[in-house]
């Protein structure tokens, strides 16, 4: 079992699952592997990869919709959307590096899959905000489909919800339609030091409530903007918050102006666009809190918490573990944590999310995945897995 | 428009469905006189109405969980309903359910200005939630043209749109959490203030469930500041054609406006002589585009649509350069649907999307559609995200008016489908589109849809009659033949 299965045509993955039916066989399914290590298969599974099941089917920049392959790379579709002056507007990371597999090889198919998100989360949404439909194949060997190809669309259950996030455990997508948005004609960052967490994050949520549009709303301590490859970071000596403005030139230097007016307390600094493209980049990936540290020893998590209450969580956390560095991003609603390695991480860090309501996933730790069996929701979530799996082979 | 047959057992037990539901809900929060009644018998879509078996009105979520338990344990159907404003049926009683209204859900439980949300009760309703933070220069963007009677609980549950959603999304992206009840009683609180979740998105396949999964109780909703500048440039195209394009131009050039709205001839006519609005009489196709946000870039791109609008052969371009000046714009859009009850006893809004580089063809050929069935059509749309809204002029006194009324709005959703479109983009499919869902889903697509209501309501009791047109049992639905045996497959590359 120690092949990958790699179909090229959906119904290539029809016999796959059709066969894992037959053998009673389980399946783990993956985009392009880069972002294999988020997800272990807890039983023996037969690896399935969709890398060859890609390319662009059609693309139409005025209609703001692209459907793809699964296995498409997202590098290659930001490169197309590029040529059109358009993006994919949630910002997909890319955790290749973090999770020690390739730089930009993330597919289409993963990133929705894990539903993942960058900075411009909180205000364009996730990857299930821009998932308009598909084409899959469920547990039962049926290949379906779900949504449309237009961008407004309420014509059944919004399946493209529940395959969003749910990591290979309900259907093998094969073909995707997303929503595609203009990218901005220019960026501009104002960073403001900050020397404690809740007083960045309260300044963050203040600007984000303003009426100047911020895309982007994060904070970096001192020791981890010292690992920025933005001089304007790295030099201060200080922690960082950073406000982002897109849009038409005009407009972007209008809004930062009044950001600087409003939050900047004389001691601000501004990024243009090729600098500011280089601080949101890195802040998408949680570059800062990796690059130059040694892996092994050290823990990353992702946490989604309410904004406001991003440093109390920290503040909790580092009363009981030592040397802990937080990146706060949305806002202070998303806040990577590195910290020592330590098995007793995951219980701590559920506890004081837990506190406050949010969620949180391990992305390179020790401790797995932590998923309630009991609940309400997690007897509801198992029956769902059950509608598109009923004998449980996707892994 | 066929319904379930009604259970004879049901209608039977009705004296002991009622006393069952005064036992949970006191006071005068069940309604079973034919009279008090009346009221329920229909929503929106007032074409079609039924009376139901009892209303009753809980006010807490452990009623409603009492309610639903009660239910699912005597088999007794249940339609939910919020404001009864669905333009779909999706809160069309059915005459052996109970209609559990959630009016009382009334109150906004707290506005939280630093987490920028405001978590409400399903009763509140859509415009309330922004007066609420109106005076703080906050508001909630999705704005359904009904928004001053629409309840939240029936905007998720329909995932209403409105004529911002270009820019600011749908319910589905404005939503944090939700608190629900499934048809068993539990009660689940999903989200909350934080985004996403680490399991699967209930929340997400909630939105737009048309009361089909569960019901609501409380809602989490994203409130966003009020852009400081709002406005409006109309523009008057002599060929319909070159409207449509410069539709296309304006976003191939980047710009999304907060509101994209597009009307022809008989719509620019009718509305101009109910509100006279300004429109020009000598045009086949009127844009109003709206942009929002800081004062200078509202400004800078208004000037660059004015300027796409000339190249692409606009007779009339006005900016608004006041605030009256822009609500006068607007006046004859959202005027529209009133202006066209002034010149027919009756009309049926349509609600499909296409993809926009096919509008010109389908509004040529929905006019062959026109001549064919007898009736006229005027057409109103959110130009920018391609959502049709045409109206069909119709009596419904008249018998055959109606069923040649029905057979052309199918034509029509037909037509969506065949150039790429949908049936529905945000009024939801109810009873209306319920029987045109096979037009577009294959069985296949339906029963895996199918499949996902059993996980939730395994017994088909919640709003029953809505949406798929013919509900296959869950026992049926999950059952699984496996061929036996190696099923080869040697071409298939692996290493």
């Amino acid at each position: 079992m120690s092949e990958i299965l790699e179909p090229r045509e959906p119904r290539d993955v029809q016999h796959i699952v059709e066969w894992a039916l037959g053998e009673g066989k389980r399946l783990r399914i993956e985009g392009r592997g880069s972002k294999r290590a988020l997800h272990a298969a807890s039983e023996p599974a037969q690896l399935v990869s969709l890398r060859r099941l890609a390319g662009v089917i059609e693309y139409q920049p005025e209609e703001l919709v692209l459907t793809a392959r699964a296995g498409t790379r997202i590098a290659d579709i930001e490169a197309l959307l590029a040529q059109r002056n358009q993006m994919l507007a949630f910002e997909p990371p890319d955790l290749g590096a973090i999770l020690g597999g390739a730089d930009n090889d993330g597919s289409l198919g993963g990133t929705i899959a894990c539903n993942l998100a960058g900075p411009r989360r909180i205000s364009a949404g996730a990857a299930r905000d821009h998932f308009l439909g598909f084409q899959a194949t469920n547990g039962r060997g049926e290949r379906f489909k779900s949504g449309g190809k237009v961008v407004k669309n309420v014509t059944g259950y919004d399946l493209s919800k529940l395959l969003a996030g749910s990591r290979g455990t309900l259907a093998i997508l094969d073909e995707v339609t997303i929503k595609v948005m203009p990218a901005p004609e220019a960026t501009g960052t104002l960073l403001v030091p900050c020397a404690a967490d809740a007083e960045a994050i309260a300044l963050l949520c203040r600007a984000m409530g303003s009426a100047h549009d911020v895309s982007g709303a994060a904070y970096l301590p001192a020791s981890v903007a010292a690992r920025s490859l933005v001089d304007e970071l790295r030099r201060p000596g200080s922690g960082m918050t950073a406000l982002r403005v897109e849009g038409v030139t005009p407009s972007v230097q209008a809004r930062l102006a009044a950001l600087e007016q409003a939050f900047g307390g004389g001691r601000s600094k501004m990024l243009d666009t090729l600098e500011s493209r280089r601080l949101w980049r890195e802040l998408r990936d949680a570059r800062p809190l990796w690059a130059g540290t040694p892996s092994a020893a050290r823990e990353l998590w992702r946490l989604s918490v309410p904004p406001a209450a991003g440093a109390e969580v920290v503040a909790r956390l580092r009363a009981g573990t030592a040397a802990i560095e937080p990146i706060y991003d949305w806002s202070g609603g998303l806040i990577w944590l590195s910290m020592a390695t330590d098995a007793g991480n995951g219980e701590a860090i559920r506890a004081a999310v837990s506190a406050c309501g949010g969620h949180c996933t391990p992305i390179r730790a020790s401790s797995e995945r932590h998923t309630d069996t009991t609940g309400p929701i997690a007897k509801l979530s198992q029956r769902i897995r059950e509608s598109f799996d009923p004998r449980g082979i996707f892994a | 428009m066929q319904m379930p047959p009604l259970d004879p057992a049901i209608l039977e037990r009705r004296e002991e469905i009622v006393r069952a539901l005064r036992a949970i809900v006191p006071g005068d929060g069940v309604i079973d006189d034919a009279e008090s009644m009346r009221p329920y018998e229909c929503d929106a879509l007032s074409a079609y109405r039924q009376m139901p078996l009892v209303v009753v009105l809980p006010e807490t979520v452990e009623q409603v969980s009492a309610i639903l338990r009660y239910c699912q344990e005597t088999g007794v159907k249940v339609v939910p309903r919020g404001a009864g404003t669905s333009l779909s049926g999706g809160s069309m009683p059915v005459g052996d359910a109970i209609l559990l209204g959630l009016g009382k859900f009334n109150r906004i439980l707290e506005v939280d200005y630093a987490n920028r949300c405001a978590r409400v009760q399903p009763g509140v309703t859509n415009l309330a939630i922004s007066k609420a933070v109106e005076a703080d220069g906050f508001y909630y963007a999705p704005d359904p043209s009904s928004q001053i009677a629409c309840s939240i609980g029936g905007n998720v549950a329909e995932n209403s749109g409105g004529v911002h959603c270009l820019k600011y999304g749908l319910t589905t992206n404005n939503l944090l959490g939700i608190e629900m009840v499934l048809m068993s009683g539990e009660v689940l609180r999903i989200g909350g203030k934080h985004l996403d979740t680490d399991d699967y998105d209930i929340l997400g396949v909630m939105t737009g469930s048309e009361g089909l999964l569960g019901v609501v109780t409380e809602v989490t909703v994203r409130i966003l500041r009020r852009p400081t500048t709002a406005r409006a440039v109309l523009l008057g195209f002599p060929d319909e054609a070159d409207a449509a394009n410069c539709v296309a131009a304006v976003i191939g050039a980047g710009i999304i406006p907060a509101g994209m709205e597009m009307m022809d001839r008989d719509a620019i006519h009718c509305a101009e002589a109910f509100v006279k609005a300004g429109y020009p009489m000598d045009v086949d196709g009127l844009l109003i585009v709206e942009l929002d946000g800081p004062q200078v870039e509202v400004d800078h791109l208004v000037d660059r649509v004015a300027a796409i609008a000339r190249e692409h052969n606009a007779s009339t371009v006005r900016t608004s350069s006041s605030e009256a000046e822009r609500l006068l714009f607007w006046a004859g859009r959202k005027a529209a649907f009133p202006a066209v009850g002034q010149i027919s006893p009756d009309y049926m809004c349509l609600d499909g999307s296409v993809p926009r580089r096919r509008l010109v063809e389908v509004l040529a050929r929905m006019r062959e559609l026109s001549k064919r069935h007898g009736l006229r059509v005027v057409n109103v749309f959110h130009a920018g995200d391609g959502n049709l809204h045409p109206l069909i002029l119709f009596d419904a006194n008249n018998p055959d008016e109606l069923r040649r009324c029905e057979e052309f709005g199918a034509d029509i959703l037909r037509l969506c489908v065949e150039v790429g479109g949908v049936l529905t983009g945000e009024h939801g499919v109810g009873i209306e589109k319920r029987d045109l869902m096979g037009v577009q889903f294959e069985q296949i697509d339906l029963d895996q849809q199918m499949r996902v209501k059993c996980a939730f309501d395994p017994d088909h009791l919640l709003n029953p009659g809505k949406v798929f047109p013919r509900l296959r049992r869950c026992a049926e639905l999950g059952r699984l033949t496996v061929l036996q045996g190696k099923i080869p497959f040697p071409d298939l590359p692996r290493f």
